[in-house]
């Protein structure tokens, strides 16, 4: 159902995990050849970016 | 929808919030019904939202949807993605969500309810979506780059560095200020700390369960950490019934507060995904379920708001912070209204996720409404308290003493009547020993919450469960930002002091990273200390510079917006981000000397040091002080509080004057001399002469 995946995608967007199945879909669309991060990469990679510099500090 | 159907509706809503706010405006007698404030907040939003963004995004920014955001000219699957616009709208509203609009109005009730709802609705109707929208969209015109970056390239070197100061000064006293509100509501409260203990063990469990076992499973897995927690609520109240364990977890404010300052530097300085992640997720989904769960118990409930419209309070003389309705009410009530953090947040990362410009305005101006709506639910929930319980947990001990029957007799003598029997049973039914001096805005909210949510599931039984629940998710949400903060603040600092000693910008370097964290905890944890022993409660003395230091980067960012219109020559709609910025300015510049000058030593920080300097030349020791080395903190402490305010002074009015020049610079060319990024290949012509012509 379109809502619960709009729904899922949001959830992991609050806590900074965009969608991975776009990333793929982008990654094979403009590099065949280069394999795209795995889930657990992908996942990683964002987790670690989210408390860098700029990150998920918000106070109001 | 047809020019006449939108004028009826738009009609009828315009009637019915004039309505309502005739009703909260000049009701007397009897208290109203919450739900008259709500519908009234409502139906400004949809006027607001309808008209003046659609405004604001057709004639002052001029957006243009066939222009390619940079989402779409990067599209890289990871950090540029053009998102649909719902799902960035729940992103981009919890990134802007915080603890800020849920302290300031319970604060600001002490002036009455309406003073509050007003500023709330007005403010952020005209300048805080306002900024938010513009930042966003000037942020999205440059490749989503950085406010500082941005404040750089059209003002000039100085001024960015100036902003960037700006920016770690403020961010060192949100951090102070916010881990001060989690100590005023877990001290002397074994069933608070237990729960917000156990979060850590939580959030560990968490990590190493999504690092080794299911990487990625983050719905799981905070499912997994809901559960805990709500078996960590109720496993607080026997825990706070026991005899041994009760009084270990009763903690003083000074021990909680060196107790956060390790733990700070700790979550900071270990990998994120162990700790600082997992207590993210948690805090992210429990804070949005909390604020749905407020809105919908206000709407079951329908609870009474309590708290007179106007109280005398109004005058500067109130218990919770010193300082009359002008220009303190302005800095009470930041987040809801106006804030500059915000103006962060939104040329963060939204702005590469953006698929159109003309979503600009439901993402930009629709979320800050949103947040005001929380800002309103955190008011009705102080207000609905009776305001005899209200004043007798936000006083200070100095004003109403250590004991029910003082509370009640000093609150009674503001003319709010409450027996010492009955403030006692409050404390009974929310599970602590007392509610007295709970100042913070964290336990009056969390009071508020219970009687409302109660109301739904429960009644008075599980009133306990629902005001540690409260107090939970505020602690656990203010606990993750102040260590994430501490995080950024470290970055910021090693950058500064990358300019002298090169080694410090190395992030992966341990080194680096353990004096910078050192040096930004010790930052902050010098203003939570002070704040801690202060008599008056150091909320009272530290809120107003925390919101002073929040209006003045909106100020920044609203100047900045006026000198990129100018740079459009747009000038002619400059006004929609000057009008508020000249008044942010007003409040802050009011506010800010006052808080040096004023002579009430409640006020004025240096009249304050004064009054000790004095005493301690004389050889007397004020309370609460005990001996001489206490008074010269003391004293040290009030003039570094000043050394803040003016440091805060100087910003605004730097920019202020960068600011000007840059408009009249702008004014006598004749061409546009924005540096944005080009409008892409994919605009015709024509679409360059319409864009032109619009202007």
């Amino acid at each position: 159902m379109r809502w619960g995946k709009d729904a899922r995608r949001t959830a992991s967007l609050m806590v900074g995990q965009p969608d991975y199945e776009v990333y793929v879909a982008h990654a094979e669309a403009t590099h065949p050849e280069q394999p795209p991060l795995d889930r657990t990469a992908f996942f990683r990679l964002h987790e670690a970016r989210r408390f860098g510099a700029g990150g998920a500090f918000r106070c109001c | 929808m047809g020019k006449l159907k939108t004028a009826l509706i738009f009609g009828a809503i315009a009637i019915l919030g004039a309505v309502c706010l005739a009703v909260i405006a000049l009701h007397q007698g009897e208290s109203i019904s919450a739900v008259w404030i709500v519908v009234a907040a409502l139906c400004v939003y949809a006027i607001a939202y309808r008209f003046y963004a659609r405004y604001l995004a057709g004639k002052v920014m001029g957006l243009n949807a066939k222009r390619p955001t940079p989402a779409v000219r990067h599209n890289d699957g990871l950090d540029y993605v053009p998102t649909p616009r719902n799902v960035l709208f729940g992103h981009h509203f919890a990134a802007i969500a915080g603890a800020g609009p849920l302290v300031g109005p319970v604060l600001a009730a002490q002036m009455g309810y309406l003073p509050g709802v007003l500023w709330i609705l007005v403010g952020a109707v005209l300048a805080g979506a306002v900024q938010d929208m513009m930042v966003l969209f000037m942020s999205t015109r440059r490749d989503g780059r950085s406010l500082g970056d941005m404040v750089r390239t059209e003002m000039g070197p100085i001024p960015g560095i100036i902003a960037q100061v700006g920016v770690l000064m403020i961010m060192v006293i949100i951090l102070a200020v916010l881990a001060l509100v989690v100590v005023k509501a877990l001290a002397e409260s074994p069933w608070g700390t237990f729960t917000v203990a156990a979060t850590i063990p939580i959030a560990v469990f968490m990590g190493l369960y999504t690092r080794y076992l299911r990487p990625g499973r983050v719905g799981e897995v905070s499912v997994i950490g809901v559960v805990l927690l709500i078996l960590a609520i109720i496993g607080g109240g026997h825990i706070a019934a026991d005899p041994f364990w009760g009084p270990a977890f009763t903690l003083s404010g000074t021990t909680l507060a060196i107790a956060m300052m390790a733990y700070g530097f700790v979550a900071s300085v270990i990998p994120v995904w162990l700790l600082l992640a997992p207590r993210d997720y948690l805090s992210t989904f429990l804070k949005i379920g909390a604020i749905l769960a407020l809105a919908v118990g206000i709407l079951i409930v329908r609870p009474h708001v309590q708290m007179p419209a106007i109280t005398p309070f109004i005058d500067g003389t109130g218990p919770v912070f010193s300082g009359a309705l002008f220009p303190f009410l302005f800095i009470t009530i930041a987040c809801g209204a106006v804030s500059g953090f915000h103006a962060l947040i939104s040329s963060g990362t939204t702005p590469k996720l953006l698929e159109n410009e003309n979503q600009i305005p439901l993402i930009g101006y629709g979320a800050m409404l949103c947040e005001s709506f929380v800002a309103i639910m955190a008011l009705i929930a102080a207000t609905v308290l009776d305001p005899a319980v209200y004043f007798a947990m936000n006083s200070p001990v100095s004003v109403i003493g250590d004991n029910a029957a003082s509370a009640a007799a000093a609150v009674a003598q503001w003319g709010f009547h409450i027996t010492p029997g009955e403030l006692e049973q409050l404390a009974r039914d929310v599970g602590e020993h007392s509610i007295l001096s709970r100042a913070g805005g964290a336990p009056t909210l969390a009071v508020g919450m219970a009687h409302i949510l109660s109301g739904i599931i429960g009644g008075k039984a599980m009133m306990a469960f629902w005001y540690h629940f409260a107090i939970l998710f505020e602690a656990l949400f203010i606990l993750t930002t102040v260590d994430a903060g501490t995080r950024v603040c470290r970055f910021m600092i090693q950058d500064l002091l990358g300019v002298a000693v090169p080694k410090m910008r190395e992030t992966k370097s341990w080194t680096a990273n353990v004096v910078a964290t050192a040096l930004t905890v010790s930052l902050w944890g010098y203003f939570l200390y002070t704040g801690v022993v202060d008599p008056l409660g150091g909320i009272n003395s530290l809120w107003p510079l925390f919101g002073i230091a929040n209006q003045m980067l909106a100020a920044v960012a609203l100047i900045l917006g006026t000198v990129v219109l100018f740079k459009m020559k747009r000038e002619r709609f400059a006004w929609a981000t000057a009008v508020p910025a000249v008044w942010l300015l007003i409040c802050t510049l009011t506010a800010g000397f006052q808080k040096l000058l004023h002579p009430d030593v409640k006020i004025g920080f240096l009249a304050h040091a004064r009054k000790y300097q004095d005493a301690l030349a004389a050889g007397d020791i004020l309370a609460p002080a005990k001996t001489a080395g206490d008074m010269h903190r003391i004293i040290i402490n009030d003039y570094v509080n000043s050394a803040l305010t003016a440091g805060f002074l100087f910003v605004v009015l730097t920019m202020v004057v960068y600011g000007v020049r840059a408009c009249l610079k702008a004014r006598k060319i004749n061409h546009p001399t924005v540096v944005e990024q080009p409008a892409a290949h994919e605009l015709t012509l024509e679409d360059e002469a319409m864009d032109t012509a619009r202007a």
